[in-house]
């Protein structure tokens, strides 16, 4: 190939002694062309941002390259000095992040940040820079580019940062551009239009484009070529319909496989169909308390919310960010107060309980968090997190942990993990002992607020399964509130989309996926990424 | 491991709690090699260190002994020190975790009157404190407390503030524990890194506010303290350095030791730093 533009050759990262293994990154060995976008994908501890941040020097502490090259075209970029390889960042090679707000500067107009990339190089006068700025920001499709130019990045959307980060890594116009996980934080609508603006600007301007992703919908939609990374090696690599159609090594298939797929499962009868929640007209309007010379500010969460919830049911909200649908899952489980309407659990209307009246109500409906890092105490043993719960409620102490116990072992941790530290276990593990704390209050309603939307697909599979074996053994209603339609219609019987804090529409898992009444659900639907991809492979 | 063996692990801990022990048997022994009051004078004024038998350290403006002065005083200082903070740290701590904890009018109320001692300069408010009180070591240590506990307050609410909405904290909440039991459990092991620090931060700054006390004559007119011995020492700097910097070197060793043990005690409490040693 004449037109590589990067070339990987055997290149091994040794990490730090003491790591969990022994290279970053080992005897990894890819090209990225002119004009193609290859696809480097794994999990979580792949290796597969570590190549990346190799070619732009920008390797974490502790780790370092100590076999391999990488070739740019033909200059070896590991043996560069960092002036040289300042001087190819930003020039020739741009790299965008997953996470606009804290990649941007808080306190820089948008525009500024742009002409800093010249000014950086060196490169024309001041108002030269704002004139190409503009332009560029006109070039990622950022609406108002005048206004837009004038902005802070807090005043811009998720999407539009991400377009502005875009502007800046495109501002040179390098040859390649890496792109670590560059939509991973969005929505899913918004998604769908960075990856067309990525692709469309890589044909515009016939570039390399190195993406890095975890996410085979968006490998899917825009790859030229995939390399599938596992535990620092290269599993796979190939032209991206090879790989998506014939995936030949059985890790690739199972990440494939794993995808909750468009085919959506039979409803299930309910046998029951007693209602359980009851949720009539909730309002919720959260209020910044304004200064002596700023008004306060409203924003509408929940509005005139109304549905119910069967026993033994799933019921899924799903909904775009701001849409409400967390909020209606913490005035659930009264985290946050409603300011008008009823939840009825049971007939006992949870909304106008306050004090110990609502501590002894509460244990009936719990919560499975997002964040399986943060919604476990570092400092508790996890046993005794568990046990936390009961024992606020009145069981003996020595009870409660032997319960602790007999849970880890439901969730398939085994009851030896009672005596450990929360930082000792990986996303997917924490998540379980998330589910045995909720679990141990034995409550009739579950709320899983994006439960497993911080995992890897893999482990994304395993935690819903279990949710449902759970729920099935221990006759659980769940509320699944998640921004994936997909992962709803795997797992819940009726769905709920929400948007700007009203019900959009609600139905069975089949009606809403499969035939949408309202454009708004067709649209979350069409942005998918890889939906194209699946509904040509059925 | 137990937890004396995560502690001794941190090498500067473990010679941070030597000094700690050395300090503490000088005190001990004062009375037993020096049996004499430290006031009293015993030989010629401004016998410099090193020259006369007996008189290791020398002696000061009035011809007491330096080192019997040292070794009576340790127990003075670390005293006040170590008590004056524990003080300052059983006002701050509750009232910093219950501003934060709580927020909205609990907080203004709590805070407001938190900046009413803020406003007022530290040490002017202990002179007037102490000199109310009349002075004595409790009337010190009291005023020091009293003076030096706003800090504490405040970091404890900023720490209380940032901590009460963490999912871990919502968890608690949603199985029905007490706000009590969140506090105590859930919310202040995790603040206590920055309380540590502060604290052996604090210690050495009571000391020295001690030292100050006793340079307006506002010490305890009966206990010997470094503080007091830097304080009569200062006017003649040039003519005795001995007179300031044996006790200074005190003062600078049992800070740096108190602040090693902080940290060797903030490692150990930390599970995740104790496992990753392993």
């Amino acid at each position: 190939m004449t037109d590589t533009v990067l070339s990987i050759r055997n290149l091994t990262l040794a990490l730090p002694k003491g790591a969990d293994r022994r290279y970053a990154a080992e005897n990894v060995t890819y090209d990225v062309a002119k004009g193609e976008i290859m696809c480097v994908v794994g999990e979580s501890g792949s290796g597969k941002s570590m190549a990346a941040n190799a070619v732009m020097g920008l390797l974490p502490k502790g780790v370092r390259p100590t076999d391999g090259e990488i070739l740019f075209h033909g200059e070896d970029l590991l043996k560069l000095d960092e002036k040289r390889h300042r001087e190819l960042r930003g020039l020739r090679i741009g790299m965008i992040f997953q996470e606009p707000m804290t990649a941007l500067n808080p306190l820089m107009r948008a525009g500024d940040q742009i002409a800093e990339v010249f000014e950086a190089h060196g490169l024309y006068n001041a108002k030269e820079r704002q004139q190409k700025a503009l332009s560029l920001l006109e070039e990622v499709g950022i609406p108002q580019p005048e206004k837009a130019i004038r902005a802070y990045p807090f005043e811009l959307s998720g999407g539009q940062r991400q377009r502005v980060m875009i502007a800046m890594a495109l501002a040179l116009e390098p040859e390649l551009l890496i792109a670590d996980e560059p939509t991973t934080a969005l929505d899913v609508t918004t998604q769908a239009q960075i990856l067309e603006l990525i692709r469309d600007l890589q044909q515009r301007r016939n570039m390399a484009v190195m993406f890095i992703t975890h996410d085979f919908g968006v490998v899917a939609e825009i790859a030229t070529r995939v390399c599938v990374m596992r535990l620092g090696k290269v599993v796979e690599l190939g032209l991206a319909s090879d790989i998506l159609g014939n995936p030949q090594h059985e890790y690739t298939r199972s990440l494939i496989d794993a995808i909750p797929s468009n085919a959506v499962p039979p409803a299930r009868d309910v046998r029951d169909p007693a209602p359980l929640l009851e949720v009539r007209q909730l309002n919720k309007v959260f209020r910044s308390r304004g200064g002596l010379f700023k008004p306060s500010r409203e924003v509408v969460a929940l509005n005139d919310v109304s549905f119910t919830l069967d026993r033994g049911e799933t019921v899924g909200i799903v909904g775009e960010s701001g849409s409400g649908k967390s909020t209606m899952g913490r005035c659930v489980v009264r985290l946050e107060r409603p300011d008008s309407g009823e939840l009825l659990l049971d007939g006992v209307n949870l909304s106008a309980l306050k004090g110990d009246a609502l501590r002894r109500e509460r244990k009936r409906v719990q919560m499975v968090f997002q964040d399986p890092y943060a919604s476990l105490n570092p400092r508790t043993r996890v046993g005794l997190a568990i046990a936390q719960g009961p024992i606020a409620n009145g069981v003996p102490r020595q009870e409660a942990l032997k319960q602790a116990g007999d849970l880890l072992d439901l969730v398939g941790l085994g009851a030896a993990a009672a005596e450990r530290f929360p930082h000792e276990f990986s996303g997917g593990q924490r998540q379980r002992i998330g589910i045995a704390r909720a679990l141990a209050l034995n409550p009739e309603l579950i709320v899983a607020d994006e439960a497993v939307s911080a995992l890897d697909v893999s482990i994304q599979a395993q935690i819903l399964e279990l949710l449902e074996d759970l729920k099935r053994k221990l006759s659980l209603s769940l509320l699944f509130i998640t921004h994936d339609l997909r992962v709803a219609a795997q797992v819940c019987d009726r769905i709920i989309v929400m948007q700007h804090g009203r019900i959009v529409e609600q139905g069975t898992a089949q009606e809403v996926f499969l035939s949408p009444r309202e454009a708004y659900t067709r649209e979350l639907l069409d942005a998918i990424p890889g939906r194209a991809h699946e509904a040509a492979a059925v | 491991m137990s937890f004396f063996a995560r502690f001794a692990q941190n090498r500067g801990a473990l010679i941070g709690l030597i000094i700690l022990a050395l300090i503490i048997a000088m005190a001990i022994l004062a009375p037993l090699l020096f049996p004499e009051s430290p006031w009293r004078m015993v030989q010629r004024p401004f016998l410099p260190p090193f020259e006369v038998d007996g008189f290791v350290l020398g002696t000061d403006t009035m011809g007491r002994n330096v080192a019997a002065g040292l070794m009576h005083g340790a127990w003075v200082s670390l005293l006040i020190g170590l008590v004056s903070t524990s003080v300052a740290l059983i006002i701050g701590v509750p009232l910093g975790a219950v501003a934060g904890y709580y927020g909205g009018l609990v907080d203004d109320a709590l805070m407001r009157f938190t900046e009413f001692f803020q406003t007022i300069p530290n040490f002017a408010l202990a002179i007037v404190l102490v000199a109310i009180m009349q002075p004595s070591v409790t009337s010190i240590v009291l005023a020091i407390a009293i003076v030096s506990w706003p800090p504490v307050a405040r970091l404890v609410r900023a720490e209380f503030m940032s901590l009460r909405n963490r999912e871990y904290v919502e968890a608690a909440r949603l199985v029905g524990q007490g706000n009590t039991t969140i506090i105590l459990k859930q919310i202040l092991p995790n603040t206590l890194s920055p309380i540590i620090v502060l604290a052996s931060l604090m210690v050495a700054t009571a000391i020295l506010l001690e030292s100050a006390l006793s340079f307006l004559g506002l010490g305890d007119p009966n206990v010997m303290s470094w503080g007091y011995m830097i304080g009569a020492a200062r006017t003649v700097i040039r003519q005795a350095w001995w007179l300031s910097f044996f006790p200074g070197m005190a003062i600078l060793l049992t800070v740096l030791a108190l602040n090693l043990v902080g940290e060797g005690l903030d490692d150990a409490l930390n599970p995740k730093l104790a496992r990753e040693r392993q």
